[in-house]
């Protein structure tokens, strides 16, 4: 155990102060012990009261992921119906402050860009099989879920790049990989079917570590480095930490998940939840409090933070840890370069610490940088997200907020968060200020990007898929968007130190609505109290002068 | 009168100051860094050392206000005119001349008036002002959704480092003051051994001699 988990008596500050005036251990002992191993008789008994390789319905041959989905729902009846109502199968999200309608289905990021005109590519990650048009919703166009994805046990369940959600089955064509990138294999349905339970670190990550295009672009505190990451890189999520499932935090009712990134929790709070009690936030407060440090100087300050500062702001003290670098700049703009005789380019200049060289250049996408240990950049935030969705007018002077956070400075309803701001540049109608939808994958049609190079047909293509309407002339614009960092929480030893923020031009330079000493060395107190200084050393040093002079001319007398 | 040697700084007296020499130049340092002046040390170290030091202060000086009203010795820091311009005029002249010290010590008057002076604004100003400004500054989670409460915390933090430099200033001057005839030795004695010389009136001596015998050396 490395943080407590027992809740704190709120002691009056003054009475805390003075204990801690007694107790003069400034910083906190870090205790380390190993996790504990479960009895031999109680590791051999099945943790599920069910081995599904013994039920006869999973007992054959299946040649689709529906037909495994039906034979799921011979006894899990509602399964389906629970799926079906929730954001990783719809795609839609309403956001209630704003009543503005997001979801993958709807909204414009500044990474691929759109769903609509690019689905089979887009919804290989979807969690259901076939859905190919974002005109009609999954459960109008009949999409079966897919329950493989999230419960397949057997480490051989993939999904293909580009099946929109249907796995890999055999027989593939050449080249053919999964969507995490890997060469696609013929999946052996019945052993997944058979090895169903409870979803481990890689089944979400399949899908959520590799949104982008590729390991980590997107989040940042999302990659491959968490299917089984050192304790540094996540003390929650290390085998050699607390070794969670995603779904430890992110807990489940209904097949409904707590945590989002359209309306995050960012003020966590209230009464820790108990073992098995009712816990609808994935926020840290919820196993920690909101005064987790120790009860001495140090702790007690530290927790005076906790209404100001999000966890993460500290505990995180960089994304992209663990060998896995994130996308950090997408130029759209510089798309469609090819070589003299007219081959698409790949340049991979950027050298992962793992050894893996990313791309620097691609003819389909642009130019891209990359990120190991990045700092995050932190900002006030309530949790409110809404995103420039195509039908806001933008303004192309300036960098376009393609998800604009919301939160006051010193709010009650506000923290500090920290977030990756991801940069770029990509299209929009100079004539409307609008952003467009582009048209980037399809391999069989004459204006996809990625196998054309023309932007003018892609955008045109893409704008028509979306039923938009579109002046025919296109520029490119700078855009930031915002992923909050909330994962490769750092062990307490690498949180950041306080004078990474208390010192002149720290972590929190800019930030509004704050009191931070040790910011500002030379404020106006600052000078007086040094020039009172100097005086009085001048002033001494003066009198010292005239009395030596004094004496000496009285020797002379 | 006559001069003798007599205890004019009792232990508790002497304890006080040493324990504020060390206190203020522990406060003065680990300040420095929480203003963001060094980072010999790290910045929760010296938060921690700085606040112990500032609460370890406060209680002393709690404690030696009840002293000083106990013991009656607050007397010495009554602000007076007598013997003001004398003072001030060796400070600033008869000194170079090389002209004697004008003040001379009295039993119930230890500190020259300029002395006097300065002390008492230093108890009644600078050290109040410290201090409240400083618990304020740690204290703030208490008030910090108090209408204009960052304008507040600016200027409370400005009085915080002002003061801070005022009693650094104090310090200088106090050390230098050390050094003037009959030298820096002779001043230091007095807060180490406790006894001086002070110029005792007939009953005075009688009554020390007869009554607080060791609170006065035998005559050379």
């Amino acid at each position: 155990m490395r943080f407590s988990f027992r809740p704190l008596p709120r002691l009056p500050a003054a009475l805390a102060l003075a204990g801690a005036l007694a107790a003069l251990p400034l910083v906190a002992s870090t205790q380390e012990a190993a996790a504990p191993e479960p009895p031999e008789a109680e590791a051999a008994l099945s943790a599920s009261t069910t081995d599904h390789s013994k039920l006869k319905p999973l007992q054959r041959e299946f040649t689709s992921g529906p037909e495994v989905t039906r034979a799921c729902l011979q006894c899990h009846t509602e399964a389906d119906d629970q799926v079906m109502h929730s954001i990783h199968f719809t795609w839609e999200f309403e956001q209630p402050a704003t009543g503005q309608l997001l979801g993958k289905r709807h909204v414009i990021n500044s990474f691929c860009g759109n769903v609509v005109g690019n689905e089979a590519r887009c919804t290989s990650c979807h969690a259901g099989y076939g859905w190919d048009d974002m005109h009609q919703s999954p459960v109008e166009a009949g999409v079966t879920p897919d329950c493989l994805a999230c419960h397949d046990r057997s480490g051989q369940y993939a999904k293909t790049s580009t099946g929109a959600g249907h796995p890999a089955l055999a027989p593939l064509p050449d080249g053919a990989v999964t969507i995490t990138g890997a060469p696609a294999k013929p999946v052996d349905l019945t052993k997944a079917a058979q090895s169903v339970g409870m979803p481990g670190r890689d089944n979400c990550g399949n899908c959520h570590f590799y949104g982008g295009g590729g390991d980590n672009v997107k989040h940042g505190d999302l990659s491959s480095a968490l299917y089984d990451p050192p304790l540094d890189v996540d003390v929650h999520m290390s085998p050699q930490g607390e070794n969670f499932a995603c779904s430890t935090c992110h807990v489940s009712d209904r097949h409904t998940w707590s945590g989002s990134r359209y309306n995050i929790t960012a003020v966590g709070g209230g009464e820790p939840a108990r073992p098995g009690g009712p816990r609808r936030a994935a926020s840290c407060q919820s196993c920690h409090t909101d005064t987790p440090h120790d009860t001495n100087i140090i702790g007690l300050k530290l927790n005076d933070h906790t209404d100001t500062l999000a966890c993460q702001s500290c505990h995180i003290p960089a994304f992209a840890r663990g060998g896995v670098a994130t996308k950090t700049w997408w130029d759209w703009s510089t798309a469609g370069k090819l070589d003299e005789e007219g081959r698409a380019l790949a340049i991979s200049d950027y050298l992962e610490s793992d050894g893996d060289h990313r791309h620097t250049y691609l003819s389909t996408k642009g130019d891209f940088d990359w990120g190991e240990d990045v700092p995050p950049v932190y900002a006030w935030f309530n949790g409110a997200v809404d995103y420039t969705t195509a039908d806001r007018k933008i303004d192309p002077s300036a960098p376009v907020e393609i998800n604009p956070i919301h939160g006051t400075p010193d709010g009650a309803d506000s923290r500090i968060w920290p977030f990756k701001r991801m940069e770029g540049r990509q299209a929009y109608d100079a004539e409307l200020n609008e952003l467009v939808y582009s048209h980037v994958w399809g391999p069989d049609t004459d204006t996809a990007l990625w196998t054309n190079f023309d932007w003018a047909k892609a955008i045109q293509a893409g704008m028509e898929a979306a039923d938009e309407t579109y002046s025919g002339n296109f520029d490119f614009v700078d855009t930031y968007m915002y992923w909050p960092i909330t994962h490769m929480v750092a062990p307490k030893h690498d949180a950041l130190h306080c004078g990474n923020c208390h010192a002149e031009g720290g972590r929190m330079d800019g930030i509004e609505g704050i009191n931070l000493p040790g910011t500002r060395p030379y404020s106006p107190a600052g000078i007086a109290g040094l020039a009172l200084v100097l005086a009085t050393l001048g002033g001494v040093m003066l009198h010292l002068l005239l009395r030596l002079v004094g004496r000496r001319r009285g020797d002379h007398d | 009168m006559t001069e003798r040697s007599v205890k004019i700084f009792p232990r508790f007296e002497r304890f006080w100051h040493w324990a504020q020499v060390v206190l203020i130049f522990a406060l003065l340092f680990t300040g420095m860094r929480l203003s963001g002046l060094h980072h010999v040390i790290h910045f929760s170290t010296a938060l921690g050392l700085h606040v112990v030091a500032a609460l370890v202060l406060i209680a002393l000086w709690v404690f030696a206000i009840f002293w000083h009203l106990t013991t009656g010795t607050w007397v010495h820091y009554l602000p007076t005119l007598r013997g003001l311009p004398q003072v001030a005029r060796f400070y600033a002249w008869g000194i170079f001349k090389g002209e004697p010290h004008p003040y001379r010590k009295a039993y119930w008057r230890k500190h020259n008036p300029m002395q006097a002076l300065t002390y008492l604004a230093l108890k009644l100003v600078l050290f109040p002002a410290i201090w409240v400004t400083g618990l304020l500054v740690l204290g703030w989670n208490l008030w910090e959704d108090a209408p204009q409460a960052l304008t507040l915390v600016y200027w409370v933090s400005q009085i915080h480092l002002l003061a801070a430099w005022a009693i650094a200033a104090f310090v200088i001057a106090h050390v230098y003051l050390l050094t003037v005839p009959p030298g820096f030795r002779h001043h230091l004695r007095p807060m180490i051994t406790g006894f001086d010389k002070v110029d005792l009136t007939p009953e005075q001596e009688a009554y020390l001699e007869a009554n607080e015998i060791s609170r006065i050396k035998p005559r050379d």
